[in-house]
């Protein structure tokens, strides 16, 4: 308590504190130089706009994960509210003929009902996150089977009634999921959190409440209020993930938002140590999904098969974790 | 003294620096087995930089570590201990482990290093050991309670019955009595006083000097990591001590204003939190210190954080200006102008992982915004650098990490916070717990200027000292209830001790 413990700044070089900050980014530079190099269409424009296109889903979902950790949270339950949203939103075209807005909207309105109910256990029943939203995870997977049967929903599908449907999935709807709108999308989500989360003083009190509740709490900080938030807006984005999923497919198969969880974590928990920041963050997050995305991608060109994709993302993961984790224990 | 084992530690020509700073500069230090030998020190002088280097915490130290005239070899923690060093450090929690039953936790070393390839854990005999150490130490606790489920205080024990049931020459007490109450000081000083007859050397480091002529023999005292003198305490007296460990004469801890206190302004009628708080009024006026003295486990902390709506199971009425407040919340308490400086600062009062100027905006970010939510750093900037400065708070600027100042320093940050606030009442729970004699000093003018600007203020401590050179009117605590109302200037240390353990009562 009363150590000598001097205030400096270690002006020394630590190869470690360098990894730590740039080891992300510089592991993306590496990978793009060395998969531009030995492809040939890697660094094609269109390439790269593939890469970002098909990292924005995940994106977008991670982003939400992101504002929940940050306020020391664990939103597991985001990959079945996309599945959720996915299947709501092509189901409100397809079975009930809704136009564009309506549909969207009623979708968006149902999935922070689901954050509402998110917030409310872990909140009030003072329920670790992780364990609750795992809870929660299994429930909403299951609402959304049960709504749609078990079944895929698509146009011009068989009903039980043994007619077709009759509802048609709006064009303008379909054009979310493509390219331009996908990606802006993803990008203004990023931006918007990322400035919400640094420049905002709710961001602020967010991180705070994050670092360390109980003072966050005697600060006069309205602790409950913010964790809800954070759950709404993680529910939100779990939901445009799952309406963007929609309209990339165009139908709603079983359970399609689950496989996205994993990557979304993988994603923000690469996030923590962009550029030192240390916590969750949005740029960060989106670095991590860049970074999942390009090797994907590139190991997709060098022909490497499907089936060992996971062994090579799952080696970047532990890697990432062990370079944020040596950081901070010594 | 005459023990057979009468042994001496020498500590010669220790030097120590960390990057950019001397932290121990040819200290002498020696003490004598049978004694117990005070070190004392303003926060950063070195003390606990020393004794870890007694520990074998450092391992690039120079000069030499000698028992009875032997040098002997201490650059890790076990060569400490086989050399019957032990040491028990102030934040108990670090040493302990939580879901582990208190004979785990005392036999916790022999589990570890004794088990002789043996791979099984013998329970009952464990238990037993376990039992025959706190029989010794006449402590109370069952051996098979877990840990998490003890006090503060208990878990010293613990601690302290780990170190003595091994080989102990030498025991290092770093600010043993700071979370304890009257009765388990004493309690501890009579477990040293029983060390001490037995043979062992105590090194006892503590910010308290008055229980310090109760238990120690020796003092050493250091400043800015030099050692500057050691001598028998007995011919030394704490105003001496006082100038030693400043370098500098001090005139009067406490500071000498004159305030005009105006009407009742803060009030609180029927506060209770079960089995914490029976039923407390009180009130505060306009430009007033208000004290509440009391032990430790008197329920003053729980009072406070009643009052601030930071239990969620008090109830009670509370007025503010005669208006009657709603409050249920920590977020409510603030926006009705009160603040509170809890007494686990860093548990409860800074955001060890964040800047100071985050910590000290942090209670009012919203004065800080422009074009709505938006926050402006230059604001932040400039308010932040002016509290640093008023409060004397030594980082080299707003925005290093909190966690990397001194205990004092921290303590600044989380009062700082509130001075932004401008809040109407403010209520400090144990605020120079800690912390050094020259923050001391900063602490208690800065809550006598406040109490000047008009502020009602409640003053909770357990140290009478304090209590009687701050306040103006003090609130005596036992059991949950107040029980005496005093004047300060009608009253002393020994009265409202007196009050605080139960005497008198009627």
């Amino acid at each position: 308590m009363n150590a000598a413990e001097p205030v400096r700044e270690k002006k020394t070089f630590h190869l470690f504190d360098f990894l730590y900050k740039y080891g992300t980014l510089i592991t993306i530079l590496l990978l793009i130089a060395v998969f531009g190099t030995v492809t040939e269409n890697f660094l094609n424009a269109a390439n790269i706009i593939n890469i970002l296109r098909s990292i924005s889903i995940v994106t977008i979902i991670a982003i939400g994960l992101t504002v929940s950790l940050a306020v020391g949270g664990f939103d597991l339950s985001v990959g079945s509210v996309a599945s959720l949203a996915n299947a709501l939103v092509i189901s409100m075209y397809v079975w009930h003929g809704h136009n564009f807005g309506l549909g969207i909207a009623v979708t968006i309105l149902f999935c922070l009902v689901v954050g509402l109910i998110n917030a409310f256990l872990v909140i009030n029943f003072k329920i670790q996150d992780m364990l609750m939203t795992l809870a929660t995870m299994f429930v909403f997977q299951g609402v959304a089977l049960t709504y749609t049967r078990g079944a895929t929903i698509s146009q011009n599908m068989i009903m039980p009634n043994g007619d077709f449907a009759a509802g048609q999935i709006p064009k303008v709807f379909g054009k979310l999921g493509q390219v331009p709108w996908i990606i802006i999308i993803m990008l203004l989500i990023v931006v918007s959190v990322h400035l919400f989360l640094t420049y905002t003083k709710h961001g602020r009190y967010m991180y705070m409440i994050g670092g360390n509740p109980e003072a966050a709490k005697l600060s006069g900080i309205a602790v409950s209020r913010y964790r809800l938030t954070a759950y709404l807006i993680s529910a939100l984005f779990a939901a445009v993930g799952g309406i963007v999923l929609g309209a990339r497919v165009m139908n709603a198969e079983v359970n399609a938002g689950g496989p996205y969880l994993m990557d979304a974590v993988a994603a923000a928990f690469i996030g923590y140590s962009v550029l030192g920041a240390g916590k969750p963050n949005a740029f960060g997050t989106f670095a991590g999904a860049v970074l999942i995305g390009i090797l994907s991608n590139g190991l997709i060109m060098l022909s490497v098969p499907y089936y060992a994709m996971d062994i090579v993302k799952g080696s970047v993961l532990a890697l990432a974790l062990a370079i944020t984790y040596y950081r901070r224990n010594h | 003294m005459t023990d057979s084992k009468a042994s001496r530690l020498d500590m010669k020509r220790i030097s120590i620096a960390f990057p950019g700073v001397k932290a121990l500069t040819e200290v002498d230090f020696y003490t004598v087995a049978g004694r117990a030998h005070a070190l004392i020190g303003a926060n950063g002088a070195g003390k606990s930089t020393l004794m870890k280097v007694l520990a074998g915490v450092y391992d690039h130290y120079t000069g030499e570590i000698c028992i009875d005239g032997k040098e002997v070899h201490i650059r890790n923690p076990k060569e400490a201990k086989d050399n019957g060093i032990q040491v028990v450090y102030q934040e108990v929690d670090t040493a302990l482990i939580p879901n582990l039953s208190v004979g785990e936790n005392i036999m916790l070393d022999q589990t570890v290093h004794d088990m002789n390839g043996r791979h099984l854990i013998h329970w009952k005999q464990l238990h037993q050991s376990a039992q025959a150490v706190l029989d010794k130490m006449n402590v109370k606790v069952s051996t098979r309670k877990l840990v998490q489920d003890l006090t503060l205080a208990e878990k010293q024990m613990v601690l302290i019955a780990r170190a003595v049931s091994k080989q102990c020459r030498f025991l290092v007490l770093d600010e043993p009595t700071a979370p304890l109450s009257h009765s388990e000081t004493e309690q501890l000083f009579r477990l040293i006083r029983k060390l001490k007859t037995d043979g062992v050397g105590i090194i006892f480091i503590s910010h308290r000097l008055p229980e310090l002529y109760k238990i120690c023999d020796d003092i050493t005292i250091m400043r800015d990591g030099q050692l500057v003198v050691r001598e028998e305490l007995a011919k030394i007296d704490q105003h001496k001590v006082v100038e030693y460990m400043l370098g500098a004469k001090m005139d009067g801890q406490f500071p000498q204003t004159e305030t005009t206190i105006g009407g009742k302004c803060f009030e609180a009628k029927g506060i209770r939190d079960k089995g914490k708080v029976n039923n407390v009024d009180l009130y505060i006026r306009k430009g007033e210190i208000v004290g509440l003295a009391g032990l430790v486990g008197a329920g003053k902390t729980e009072l406070c954080r009643a009052l601030f709506g930071a239990s969620e199971t008090s109830s009670g009425d509370i007025y503010l200006e005669g208006r009657k407040l709603r409050i249920n919340t920590p977020y409510e308490a603030v926006q009705n102008g009160l603040a509170l400086v809890p007494e686990e600062r860093r548990r409860e009062g800074v955001f060890v992982e964040e800047s100071v100027s985050v910590n000290l905006t942090a209670a009012i970010l919203s004065r800080f915004t422009r074009l709505g939510p938006w926050l402006s750093t230059a604001k932040e900037k400039n308010a932040s650098a002016e509290i640093i400065r008023n409060l004397g708070i030594k980082t080299p600027n707003g925005q290093a990490i909190v966690k990397n100042l001194s205990g004092g320093n921290q303590q600044k940050v989380a009062i700082g916070k509130w001075l932004l606030v401008d809040a109407d009442v403010y209520i400090f729970d144990e605020p120079t717990k800690g912390v050094d004699v020259g923050a001391k000093r900063d602490i208690y003018d800065l809550v006598a200027e406040l109490a000047g600007r008009g502020k009602c203020i409640l003053y909770a401590s357990s140290e009478m000292s304090e209590i009687i050179g701050i306040t103006d009117r003090i609130y005596v605590m036992y059991d949950g209830s107040i029980i005496k109302e005093l004047e300060t200037r009608n009253t002393d240390e020994e009265e409202i001790l007196l009050y605080s353990t139960g005497g008198l009562l009627t």
